[in-house]
């Protein structure tokens, strides 16, 4: 509570206890939610990531050996490693609040949440699967 | 913040986050961890060039990096007001959230205009 107390007799301060700022950590619901929201830092962490690749392309094959040696320093492994698992959790924690952010309906009948969560989760493995063989094949 | 542009910055957000859960997992498994613990050969970068040359691929590369930066503005700025109670910075906080993603989405649309 702020040290000023603009009150008078008839009109007492309200008695609020002030929250700590880690009040998320007192328990399991809340430490999920606060994670799910930093998820979010990691997410433009990679956005980043894909910038500084995107000018390093530009500049030509020096700019970019260098960028893939950054990308192999103990550092960014460490980053990226974390970052994975961060991510992983918010695509995880995304695709089962699907169902709950769009009802879907078909002919009028609502469609089951678990195929909606099924087809966000084969999406995912369908695209994965693009992308890694896109980025692998014709070397 | 003007409240008509809310839902706009909403559609954003749940789009961004779409787009982040389906395909940034497995960037970062290729790009973050395969690569450079030699688990796969890195592709050359006559290979990266050509594939980012492709339209579809500038297409696709500017909607990766700009949608989920505006995700990210929009969560970050309210995991702020309620991690960190600086609810009396909101404009700061806007401007460095929302700025953040516009700057990261002009670089995106720059550097894929430009890459000859």
């Amino acid at each position: 509570m702020s040290a000023e107390a603009h009150y008078t007799p008839y009109h007492p301060r309200w008695y609020r206890r002030r929250v700590s700022v880690w009040w998320w950590l007192q328990n399991r619901a809340y430490a999920g939610f606060v994670l799910r929201e930093l998820t979010s830092v990691f997410v433009a962490f990679f956005a980043g990531v894909t910038l500084w690749q995107l000018r390093t392309l530009a500049q030509g094959p020096d700019a970019y050996a260098r960028f893939l040696a950054c990308l192999g320093t103990p550092l960014f492994v460490a980053l990226h490693a974390v970052a994975f698992l961060f991510v992983l959790f918010h695509s995880i924690t995304w695709f089962n609040l699907a169902p709950k952010a769009v009802v879907v309906r078909l002919s009028g009948k609502r469609v089951p949440d678990w195929v909606v969560v099924g087809l966000n989760y084969a999406a995912w493995l369908v695209l994965s699967g693009a992308v890694a063989w896109i980025m692998l094949r014709g070397r | 913040m003007p409240r008509s542009i809310t839902p706009f910055l909403w559609l954003l957000f749940s789009a961004g986050g779409t787009v982040a859960a389906l395909l940034f997992p497995i960037h970062i498994l290729l790009t973050g961890l395969a690569v450079p613990l030699g688990w796969v050969n890195a592709p050359s970068y006559e290979s990266v060039l050509g594939l980012v040359r492709n339209p579809v691929a500038r297409l696709y590369l500017f909607v990766f990096v700009s949608l989920p930066l505006f995700h990210w503005a929009h969560r970050f700025r309210y995991t702020l007001y309620d991690g960190l109670q600086v609810k009396h910075l909101t404009a700061l906080i806007v401007v460095f959230c929302y700025g953040t993603a516009l700057a990261g989405t002009v670089m995106a649309a720059y550097l894929l205009w430009t890459i000859p």
